[in-house]
């Protein structure tokens, strides 16, 4: 084993700092070196926790809005093979067959609380941040595919073809999982997620986001008026998206 | 007789290497200095040059770790910014008309033999 050596860039800096001492030194105080002011955001917090309640009592052209809001902002879709082209989210039917009631209602990443694609990663590329929301960090996963076996929704896809044209704030490539993100990108600059502003957009109510941790959080209230279900909740994963009508 | 043999042996070797010297004034045959191209825009990176060359790669590996775990953003290195003022027009991608990273970071890289590409997953074009 060979040690690798650290340079000593600051001695480097000192030894040219005499020969271009003049150069550099303009006036006492002014420096040639202007860095920007990087205003830095973040970390997340544990004291958030970032949710959804989704309203299935709604017209379901909406599910397809959110989709297509979907696609449209982290570049996924357009495949020609649907069994297995990604899929961040999607629209599910039901029916109850003693009543015939109908319903629609999207189904994505639930964002468990104790998520078991996180559990049976064997890089630790799927992780939860501190806020909740459940990542894949692409740059460790090795595309094994555990997670998306492990994951009781079926919320995660494997990138079987390569990839173009992707977005600045969402890397994608051929040979890794990826799942939503509940738009990380969107929610640490302060923004809803692209499929609930799109719903919103519409008039609708039927998609809301905000911090469950926040008692006077929107969702908060109505999370307690209101009746909700979450899916699978007899697995006691305890995921971050409720429901209203299922 | 002996030494007359050695000083037209040693005035040969001279002659060779005097002749190879200026046979090749240009390192013919070796594999060119890369040449990355200068920035889009603005003049000054970052960090200084030299650090900027032996360590971009840790400042890339650290922040990418604490913004996609941690959730930190807006931090002073970014591959975005890379691609903001670096980022080159090539006949080699889209036909040379956008702007992406990928030669310039290809200039170096190729010479010194590093196979990382970041680009099989992040877009290298400017927005």
């Amino acid at each position: 084993m060979t040690e690798q050596k650290t340079i000593d860039t600051a001695k480097r800096a000192f030894m040219k700092a005499g020969a271009s001492a003049a150069a550099i030194a303009i006036a006492p105080g002014v420096s040639l070196y202007s860095i920007g002011a990087h205003a830095a955001t973040g970390p997340a917090s544990s004291a958030k926790r970032w949710g959804m309640l989704v309203d299935a009592n709604t017209d379901e052209g909406v599910w397809d809005i959110a989709v297509e809001a979907c696609k449209k902002e982290q570049g996924w879709g357009g495949g020609n093979n649907p069994a297995t082209d990604p899929q961040w989210i999607r629209k599910v039917s039901i029916k109850d067959p003693k009543t015939g009631a109908k319903a629609s209602l999207p189904v994505m990443c639930q964002h468990c609380d104790s998520p078991p694609c996180v559990d049976v990663c064997p890089t630790g590329a799927s992780m939860k941040r501190a806020d909740g929301i459940v990542l894949v960090d692409k740059h460790i996963c090795i595309g094994c595919r555990y997670c998306m076996m492990a994951c009781p929704y079926s919320c995660r896809s494997f990138v079987h073809e390569p990839v173009s044209g992707q977005k600045p704030h969402m890397p994608r490539g051929k040979g890794t999982v990826e799942s939503c993100t509940m738009c990380v990108h969107r929610v640490d600059k302060g923004q809803n997620p692209a499929c609930v502003d799109a719903v919103n957009a519409t008039g609708s109510q039927a998609m809301m986001f905000g911090d469950l941790n926040d008692p006077n959080s929107d969702i908060s209230r109505a999370v307690s008026k209101f009746v909700t279900q979450r899916i699978r909740t007899d697995l006691g994963v305890e995921p971050s998206v409720h429901y209203r009508g299922i | 007789m002996r030494s007359a043999i050695k000083f037209l042996s040693l005035a040969i070797l001279g002659l060779a290497i005097l002749g190879g010297g200026l046979a090749s004034p240009v390192n013919a045959g070796e594999v060119p200095l890369p040449n990355p191209a200068k920035a889009f825009k603005g003049e000054q990176c970052v960090e200084p040059v030299d650090v900027m060359r032996r360590d971009h790669m840790t400042f890339l590996k650290h922040q990418r770790d604490e913004t996609l775990r941690e959730g930190v953003r807006g931090n002073k290195y970014s591959l975005n910014e890379c691609i903001a003022c670096h980022a080159v027009k090539s006949p080699d991608v889209a036909g040379g008309k956008v702007r992406t990273l990928k030669p310039f970071c290809a200039e170096c890289h190729a010479y010194a033999a590093v196979s990382i590409d970041c680009f099989q997953c992040h877009t290298g074009a400017a927005q």
